[in-house]
C-alpha cells in the first residue's frame, strides 16, 4: 500500500471527516469523498482511494457506506468503521429528518403536491442519468451490454424479484467475464 | 403490532441491504415491489414522494429507506430501516477490509468487477424507468424526467438544480396547466 501523505487520523478527526462528506454529499457522493479523503484530509492516496471504492463496488450495499467501512476499520478496527458510519450518516440523516418533516406538514396542499410530482419525476431522470452515465464511462463491451439489457429487461420491464435475476445473470455475467481474460 | 412491524421493517431491509450490488439505486425497484405492490405500506405516488425527498438531502442513497421507516413507524422506524440497510453490507465490508490488501489488484476481483458493474447499470437502469413510471403525471413529467436524465448527462452540476428545476416546473404546470 503506498504511504499516504499525512499522519493517520485519530477517532475525532476521522468523524469530522466523514461527517464533512456526509454534508457535502449532495447526489454523487463520491467525488467528494475523494476531495475530503484524498486531497483535503490526505489520509489516502488517489490509487489507494480508488481500490477502495473499486473493491466497495463488487460488495453489497452503497459504495461509500462501504468505503467508510474499510476506511474507518483500517485505521481504527471495528470502532473505527463505526465512527466513519456514523460521521457519514449523521447530518444526512437530520437534513432528511427535516424535510420529511415539512413533507408530512404540508403535503395535503395542492401547491406542494404540485411540486412534489415535479420534484419525483426529475429524481427518477437523476437515476437514469446516472445509470446511462456509468454506461458511457464503462466502454461496454457487447457481452456486458447484453447482460445490462437483459437485467434491466428482468428488473424493469417484466418486473421478476431482484434476487432471483440476480442470482442467475451475476454468476453467468462473472463466468463470461473470466473467460474472456483468461483467452 | 408496534413491534411486529419494526421486526418486518427490519427484516425486510437487512435481506435488501444484502441483494444491493450497485448500491441503493439498483434495488429500488425490489423496495418498491415489496413496499407498495407486497405489503402495502404506501401506493407508488407516495413511494415515489419519498424518494424524491431522499434524493434532495445530502449523503448516501440509503436514506429512502430510513425514510420508508420513519413514514411507517416515526424515529423507531428510521433507526431500524436505517440500522437494518446499513448493518448486513458493512459487515460484509468490514470483514473484505481485513482482506483488502491480498484483494485489491488480485485478477479475480477485476474479473467479478467486470461481470457485476454492467448488471449493477442495468438494475439502476430499471430503478430510473420505474421510478419515472410511479412519478408520472402526464407528458410534462415525463419530459421533466428526461430533463432531468441529460443534465446528468451532460454537466457535473450539482442535481438539486435538476430536482429543483422539476418542482418550479410542477408549480407551474398546476398554475397554468
Amino acid at each position: 500500500m503506498p504511504t499516504p501523505t499525512a499522519p493517520p487520523p485519530d477517532r475525532r478527526q476521522l468523524f469530522f471527516g466523514f461527517l464533512k462528506i456526509g454534508l457535502m454529499g449532495f447526489g454523487g457522493i463520491a467525488p467528494v469523498a475523494r476531495h475530503v479523503l484524498v486531497i483535503d484530509r490526505k489520509w489516502l492516496t488517489e490509487r489507494d482511494y480508488a481500490a477502495i471504492l473499486g473493491v466497495g463496488q463488487i460488495l453489497p450495499g452503497a459504495n461509500v457506506t462501504n468505503a467508510a467501512v474499510i476506511i474507518g476499520g483500517r485505521f481504527h478496527g471495528a470502532l473505527g468503521s463505526c465512527i466513519a458510519l456514523a460521521g457519514l450518516m449523521a447530518m444526512p440523516l437530520v437534513i432528511l429528518i427535516g424535510l420529511a418533516t415539512l413533507y408530512e406538514r404540508f403535503a395535503d396542499l395542492p401547491a406542494v403536491q404540485a411540486a412534489m410530482a415535479g420534484t419525483a419525476a426529475a429524481a427518477a431522470g437523476l437515476i437514469i442519468g446516472t445509470a446511462l452515465k456509468m454506461a458511457r464511462r464503462l466502454k461496454p463491451s457487447p457481452v456486458a451490454i447484453a447482460f445490462g439489457l437483459a437485467a434491466f429487461i428482468g428488473v424493469g420491464l417484466m418486473h421478476l424479484p431482484l434476487i432471483g435475476t440476480l442470482l442467475v445473470l451475476a454468476p453467468l455475467s462473472i463466468a463470461v467475464q473470466t473467460w474472456r481474460e483468461h483467452r | 403490532m408496534k413491534q411486529g412491524l419494526l421486526l418486518q421493517i427490519a427484516l425486510t431491509f437487512a435481506g435488501l441491504s444484502l441483494m444491493a450490488v450497485g448500491g441503493l439505486n439498483a434495488v429500488v425497484p425490489e423496495i418498491h415491489r415489496q413496499v407498495v405492490d407486497g405489503l402495502h405500506w404506501m401506493n407508488g405516488a407516495t413511494f415515489a414522494n419519498l424518494f424524491a425527498i431522499s434524493q434532495a438531502a445530502p449523503g448516501p442513497n440509503v436514506l429512502l429507506v430510513s425514510l420508508i421507516g420513519w413514514h411507517m413507524a416515526g424515529f423507531p422506524g428510521l433507526a431500524v430501516a436505517t440500522l437494518a440497510m446499513i448493518i448486513p453490507s458493512s459487515l460484509i465490508a468490514f470483514a473484505v477490509g481485513r482482506l483488502f490488501d491480498r484483494m485489491a489488484g488480485a485478477a479475480w476481483v477485476d474479473a467479478v468487477r467486470a461481470g457485476l458493474v454492467p448488471v449493477a447499470i442495468g438494475m439502476i437502469l430499471a430503478s430510473g424507468v420505474i421510478t419515472a413510471k410511479a412519478a408520472s403525471q402526464g407528458l410534462w413529467s415525463l419530459a421533466v424526467t428526461a430533463a432531468a436524465a441529460v443534465f446528468v448527462l451532460a454537466c457535473e452540476r450539482n442535481p438539486l438544480w435538476a430536482l429543483s428545476g422539476g418542482a418550479v416546473l410542477g408549480l407551474a404546470v398546476w398554475l397554468w396547466g
